[in-house]
């Protein structure tokens, strides 16, 4: 009994001093709220996203001449605020819609936060930035791809990433040129599990294949976190489809891999969208079964002592894993923010969101491929682009379309293993 | 029939075998000692935590990875049951569901913040790759899982049914006092049912890490299905479990295929409630 009196005393000693050195921060920081899946099945990609807000922070708060011009690298915080620091609180959303929702409130009524980043799912992103436009704090999310997310008519909500329509005509052009080059591509399953992620994303792809005068893909949609999708590759090895596009997160792309080698079944081609495919952790688990996938992407590496070099040596270093797309556009959502924050010079939610609306970054001021950020008025970056890269050797993903950035030609069939 | 149809049947034998091993441990200290072990999703984790260390430190595989899994799970399971289950019984039922929930999140974050968020996978090779049976896919690692499945109901099934010590872990489920009167000590029984039990637990994780990825929260995936076993086989009947697993298997593969994924587990629950209005004992179990 004294023995458990002392172990309680001791923990409830342990969280006043963990609450008491949460109220010491700075006077003179931004804080702002970063929302991710830190638990849960997609912890994975929660906790690349923090080491890459990690990077961020560092990049902004400690002088980095090394990186020229990048915004906000020169100096240590935030000239426009007379050098105040940067302090980010992560929030877990838990994987869940409802959880984010009330981590979002959190940070904003009790972290006092004065702008939020976040959340990775699109179904988490679309319940918590709907609490920051109630109470009026910018939101600028840099990866949730769900096109709805930009048309709801909300004041506070900015995106930088390219979306679900972005890409879908990204694929469409890719697999024109793909069948010019002499590539079967007349039927596409999509294979998309039934989050708001991968039900919306599939949408969008079959409406603007048939826009385009497709025949509408072969919809084959899966729970998410499946046990098992064996009948899902059979039905795929039944179809017989010319292109199998997978829009799915980590843990099923990987059961997928594993169940195809498992079935022996290999389709033509293997066109990814991002979420699962960009996962380092699934590259290391079954990238070497994997091989040929096709996967698209916005991030590429820059020349040794550019400044996209030496910020994926500094993301290494942190995570101790290669920058992948999604972190890659996470980062470029709180740079985006930052900076605005920097510009405004206040920490007042409408200077900030006056800011946001007047950003134009231009391409050598991203970590990102895009051709810049400008947000139209709906708060969609107008100046999202990407390309398509593909798994040639298992390991690391080469640019192989659109031409003129290729790094190497594509390679068909799909090889897997 | 056509083809495929056999191979849908087959995978989803093999994934219900697969089921049911894993939920053996769950009905027996559910049926023995009515402990809602919340825990036990993340027993199966640890399981292919070992499978996995063994792999990446020693290259071995299941052979050397399960006995060790069975091992190390047995004495997490009294040592548990000494530290936690042991007191949190005398309390109301929620200090059961909640002692034993807080136990399954402190293994999973403890497993997370040593072994990180990221996804691993034992080569599909590591226990003899895919067997061709005229054009049938079986995957060996999945069939060892089955094969293990069998063997460790049999096997429970008859240490419950045939032999002494079983005789007197079933007298201390049924009455606890009248047993002490007999001079069984219902704590050692309730100790060793907790270590049979989770080495049951660590040996399915072991195995199934050959075929699955391996995450800190793959407990949470598995753990819902081992529930929903157990309640259709009957609290604390082994072969309920292995028959239930087997029928949860092929009815979710069978749907999955001719309906669609999305729907399969509609399927699954809807026939799971109406039959547990007709038995709410499950398949096997007793009132």
């Amino acid at each position: 009994m004294r023995f458990k009196g002392i172990v309680g005393l001791l923990s409830a000693a342990a969280i006043s001093v963990t609450l008491a050195g949460g109220a010491l921060a700075q006077d003179k920081t931004v804080k702002i709220g970063a929302l991710f899946p830190l638990s849960g099945n997609a912890a994975s990609a929660g906790v690349h996203a923090k080491a890459a807000i990690e990077v961020a922070i560092d990049i902004i708060n400690n002088a980095h001449p090394e990186l020229g011009n990048f915004p906000l690298a020169k100096n240590a915080g935030l000239a426009g605020l007379g050098g105040a620091k940067v302090e980010v609180v992560f929030a877990d959303n838990q994987g869940s819609p409802a959880t984010g929702q009330n981590q979002a409130l959190r940070l904003i009524t009790e972290e006092k936060v004065v702008a939020l980043t976040g959340a990775y799912q699109s179904g988490i992103t679309l319940t918590a930035s709907a609490i920051a436009e109630k109470y009026g704090i910018p939101f600028v999310n840099g990866e949730s791809v769900a096109a709805n997310l930009t048309e709801r008519g909300f004041k506070w909500f900015f995106r930088t990433t390219p979306i679900a329509t972005d890409f879908a005509k990204v694929y469409y052009d890719f697999l024109t040129d793909m069948k010019a080059a002499g590539a079967k591509t007349d039927t596409v399953a999509l294979v998309h599990d039934n989050t708001e992620y991968g039900s919306s994303v599939a949408n969008v792809i079959t409406t603007v294949f048939k826009e385009k005068g497709m025949a509408a893909p072969l919809d084959v949609a899966y729970p998410a976190n499946a046990t098992d999708i064996q009948s899902q590759v059979l039905q795929l090895k039944d179809k017989k489809p010319d292109v199998v596009l997978m829009v799915t997160y980590t843990s099923d792309a990987i059961l997928f891999a594993k169940t195809m080698q498992a079935q022996d079944y290999k389709p033509p081609m293997l066109l990814a969208d991002d979420a699962g495919y960009s996962d380092p952790s699934f590259l290391k688990a079954v990238g070497k079964i994997s091989q040929g996938a096709f996967n698209r992407s916005s991030w590429s590496l820059g020349p040794p002592g550019s400044p996209t070099a030496i910020i994926a040596k500094m993301y290494k270093e942190k995570s101790g894993d290669e920058i992948d797309d999604t972190a890659a556009r996470q980062m470029t959502g709180f740079f985006t923010l930052v900076e605005a924050i920097d510009r405004a010079g206040s920490t007042d939610p409408a200077k900030i969101q006056a800011a946001l609306k007047a950003t134009d970054l231009k391409p050598e001021q991203l970590v990102l491929g895009y051709k810049g950020i400008k947000f139209d008025d709906k708060g969609q970056n107008i100046l999202a682009s990407g390309v398509i890269i593909q798994l040639q050797d298992g390991e690391n993903y080469v640019s192989v379309w659109p031409k003129a950035s290729a790094e190497k030609a594509p390679i068909l069939p799909y090889k897997g293993w | 029939m056509s083809f495929v149809l056999v191979q849908v049947i087959v995978g989803g034998l093999l994934l219900g075998a697969v089921y049911a091993l894993f939920s053996s441990g769950l009905t027996l200290v559910w049926g023995m000692m009515n402990v809602v072990n919340f825990a036990h999703g993340d027993f199966v984790m640890l399981g292919m935590y070992v499978a996995l260390m063994v792999y990446t430190l020693l290259g071995g595989g299941p052979l050397l990875g399960a006995p060790l899994a069975i091992v190390l799970l047995a004495t997490l399971g009294i040592i548990v049951y000494f530290g936690l289950i042991r007191d949190v019984m005398k309390g109301p039922m929620l200090a059961q569901i909640l002692g034993t929930f807080g136990l399954a999140l402190l293994l999973r974050y403890s497993v997370f913040w040593w072994f990180g968020a990221n996804f691993n996978t034992l080569p599909a090779n590591l226990v003899g790759g895919t067997i061709d049976l005229f054009g049938i896919r079986i995957e060996a690692s999945r069939l060892l899982a089955g094969v293990v499945a069998l063997l460790v109901t049999l096997g429970l099934h008859l240490l419950l049914t045939r032999t002494s010590l079983g005789s007197k872990m079933l007298a201390v489920s049924e009455d606890s006092t009248a047993a002490q009167l007999m001079g069984i000590r219902p704590d050692s029984m309730q100790a060793i049912a907790w270590g049979i039990a989770a080495g049951a637990t660590g040996l399915a994780g072991a195995l199934i890490a050959t075929f699955f990825y391996i995450v800190p929260t793959v407990g949470e995936t598995l753990g819902i299905v081992a529930f929903v076993t157990v309640s259709l086989g009957g609290f604390g009947s082994v072969p309920g479990a292995l028959v239930a697993g087997l029928l949860i298997g092929v009815i979710e593969s069978m749907s999955a295929y001719l309906i669609g994924a999305v729907y399969k587990d509609i399927v699954v629950y809807t026939l799971f409630l109406g039959f547990l209005w007709f038995r709410p004992q499950g398949l096997m179990g007793k009132l």
